[in-house]
């Protein structure tokens, strides 16, 4: 195999190093390592991340190939500085057997820009009534080990209740999409003084915070863990604060729109800006990026969620929810996290790769950048800053909120097991 | 004047009595034996219906007609939108046919927004109600109303609110009604007081611009006008109040509590009135109450804000266009 030395590369933000790729691993990281017999790569003072892990990625495949696929999913997070993506299950059919689990994992080898961890449905055809074969699907060569019905809540406490608990027998998460279905009934924005200007269904706080108190009091009782997908309010970080200091298992990711945008967007009436959980506050915001500089919130993940262009050229109460994620993640959580002095970047890859990777066991990802680790890693332009281009998205889908809007930061190249993916920003 | 009309919000003060005193001068159209000005003549004007409003869309029809302009009614029962067509396909098939204004009735709120600002489109919008959000020629033709019944049809001239006193009661949560007016009762100096049971009552009224009271009783004495709010009998499924019984005994207008208004006050009702419920048949039918005029004057003020919007500079009523642009 062949050998790549990154030079001058700021790893984790610290001071600039060289390091040395042998293979599929990092076989050295110093300064000044000799160059010979490997391909150079000038960093010049860009910082070097472990490999971006995302714990909440919607592929779309199969099912919806119009959106995204497997193919355009991961190429898009390889354009981000992913090295492993968790597909959600909400496909057609839904990802509820080890059949469906397994044909996505392996579109993901195949493809080899990304490693795919499939989730697994938590109830059969996400209905919330009865338990999928979890077993089934933790034991086919996918190995699920992360379950979520993710686009509904497993709102039925007896079914949540059972599905945390058998779980434990192989050491599983179920991942919690907290909406209280009957609190959200006809919800098209977040609940309070937008809505009530504009005519438009709320959607209240508390129909996320209750169903998040409710679930860490049942991991609790069980003594299993949770996982919380896209929190979204103030609130739920009170609670979700709680109970981390009562001992409870539970984690909690929070998306970049979450953490930069607000529900003063909807004003537009432009539905780019719809998206589950809605857009928040600003009060919102702000404690989101404080509880996720001080752990409260684990990890960032993107709630990647392609639609085709005519699923939102269209009025609000018609268009679908989501909003695209992978390729603009790493610049978001740059411009509210790392910009306002927040989070460090070492910081970063603890939320946006190690714990990710540790939350849903994805092996030799989210690993320190040294030698004898597995060679996934991302170099970032940190000091780029330039409007957001979706014409040149790796995605299918084109439906960002930030078309246009000026960030921080861009993703160069991209590693994959010592197999560049992204080189100079070009997928290879 | 704006190029759309999408929401009482967006009108300043003085373009909304500019739209008032137009409607004044073509009020006085319909005492003439032929009701009818060249003013629109050779422009087209669709009336895009997606939801059933036979009221709103007869009122417009008869504005578009008094001003000579070309009319055509689409509505969205048995045409290619039920058959999944998009908003957007159905108003650009409709601009292709050269239309300079769509006037648009959706139930989803924006659609009139999204329909002005998305490129799709060059004609002028005018919203005549979209889902929970406007319905600003209703808040239009409402105070035109009020001027007339409490300033005076020619002492009104040029006049706004300032200091009247106007109580909306009912189904807030879910009305157009009451969002336009309280944005356009509040920027023609009136001081607006919602009343109904917390639960109609939307989360984050506390932005608005007028006072939220639960109890009708004591506010009654102290209003200039009192407007009643239908209430569709499917709220009751959901557990907004207990029985039409008690709303009726709580929030509706029957003759005793009528007569705790002041001498002069008004009873408005933008109809269609759900008698008994919100209001009942000794009140609707007693010469307080405005509904029926509410019609007739949302005739004039459609006529209004049409001919402000496309009509450009020229004046309405003494000068008859000879050629278009």
């Amino acid at each position: 195999m062949s050998k790549i030395l990154i030079r001058g590369a700021k790893v984790l933000g610290g001071e600039p190093q060289d390091v040395l790729i042998d293979g599929e691993t990092i076989a050295e990281v110093g300064t000044g390592l000799s160059a010979e017999g490997a391909e150079v790569v000038e960093a010049g003072g860009k910082v070097l991340l472990p490999g971006l892990v995302d714990l909440h990625t919607h592929l779309r495949e199969p099912g919806r190939e119009d959106s995204e696929t497997v193919l355009t999913g991961t190429r898009a997070a390889a354009s981000g500085g992913y090295t492993a993506v968790f597909a959600m299950a909400n496909t057609f059919p839904v990802a509820d057997t080890a059949g469906v689990v397994e044909q996505v994992w392996r579109l993901g080898r195949e493809h080899g820009y990304c490693d795919v961890q499939p989730i697994g449905a938590v109830t059969v055809g996400l209905e919330g009534r009865k338990l999928a074969e979890l077993g089934a699907m933790h034991e086919s060569a996918a190995g699920v080990t992360v379950f979520s019905d993710d686009g509904k809540c497993v709102d039925d406490a007896v079914i949540m209740r059972r599905a945390l608990e058998y779980v434990k027998a192989f050491d599983g998460v179920v991942a919690q999409h907290a909406q209280e279905p009957r609190l959200t009934e006809g919800a098209q924005m977040n609940e309070g003084v937008v809505s009530a200007e504009l005519g438009l269904g709320g959607w209240p706080a508390v129909a996320e915070e209750s169903i998040i108190a409710r679930d860490v009091l049942l991991a609790d009782h069980v003594g299993s863990r949770v996982h919380i997908c896209h929190l979204s309010t103030a609130g739920s970080v009170e609670i979700v604060r709680w109970a981390k200091s009562r001992g409870i298992r539970v984690t909690a990711e929070v998306t970049p729109h979450h953490l930069l945008l607000t529900d003063e967007l909807v004003r537009t009436y432009n539905p780019v800006y719809k998206v589950n959980p809605p857009l928040r506050t600003e009060r919102d915001v702000t404690a989101l990026r404080e509880a996720l500089a001080d752990g409260t919130i684990d990890i960032v993940a993107t709630d990647h969620a392609p639609h085709p262009h005519e699923d939102k050229d269209c009025e609000w109460a018609a268009a679908a929810m989501g909003m695209v994620g992978l390729e603009t993640a790493l610049s978001v959580v740059q411009e509210t996290m790392v910009d306002t002095g927040l989070l460090d970047w070492a910081g970063v890859a603890d939320r946006m790769s190690v714990k990710p990777a540790r939350i849903g066991q994805a092996t030799g990802h989210g690993r320190p950048v040294s030698a004898g680790e597995p060679a996934n890693l991302t170099l970032v332009d940190t000091a780029y800053r330039g409007p957001v281009d979706p014409a040149g998205f790796a995605s299918r889908s084109r439906n960002t909120p930030y078309e246009g809007r000026e960030l921080p930061g861009r993703v160069t190249h991209t590693w994959l097991r010592g197999k560049a993916t992204l080189v100079d920003g070009k997928l290879t | 004047m704006q190029r759309h009309l999408i929401s009482a919000a967006d009108l300043t003060r003085d373009d909304a009595v500019l739209i008032l005193d137009t409607a004044e001068e073509m009020s006085r159209v319909a005492d003439r034996p032929i009701k009818k000005l060249p003013t629109l003549r050779g422009r087209t004007v669709v009336n895009l219906f997606f939801e059933d409003s036979t009221r709103t869309r007869i009122s417009f029809e008869a504005a578009e007609k008094r001003l000579s302009a070309d009319v055509i009614n689409f509505s969205a029962k048995g045409s290619s939108v039920s058959k999944g067509e998009s908003l957007k396909d159905t108003a650009q098939t409709l601009e292709a046919m050269g239309v300079d204004a769509v006037v648009i009735r959706h139930g989803a709120s924006g659609a009139p927004y999204r329909l002005a600002n998305s490129g799709w489109i060059d004609a002028a919008v005018i919203n005549a109600g979209d889902g929970t959000h406007q319905h600003p020629t209703q808040a239009l033709l409402d105070a035109f109303t009020l001027r007339r019944r409490l300033v005076g049809r020619d002492a009104g001239l040029g006049q706004d609110l300032s200091g009247k006193r106007i109580t909306v009661v009912g189904d807030v949560l879910h009305s157009r009604v009451a969002r336009s007016n309280v944005d356009l009762l509040h920027t023609l100096g009136a001081e607006v007081t919602l009343v109904a049971p917390p639960t109609l009552v939307p989360v984050g009224v506390e932005s608005w611009p007028c006072a939220v009271s639960y109890d009708l009783d004591s506010t009654l004495p102290k209003c200039d006008a009192v407007m009643m709010l239908r209430v569709q009998r499917e709220r009751m499924n959901a557990a907004f109040f207990p029985t039409e019984r008690e709303y009726s005994r709580r929030y509706g207008l029957d003759g005793d509590r009528m007569a705790r208004l002041p001498e002069h006050a008004i009873v408005m009702h933008p109809g269609p009135m759900v008698r008994g419920m919100e209001i009942t048949a000794e009140v609707a039918d007693s010469g307080r109450c405005t509904a029926v005029e509410q019609v007739a004057n949302g005739v004039s003020i459609r006529m209004a804000v049409l001919y402000l919007l496309l009509g450009g500079n020229e004046p309405a009523v003494t000068h008859s266009r000879t050629e278009e642009k």
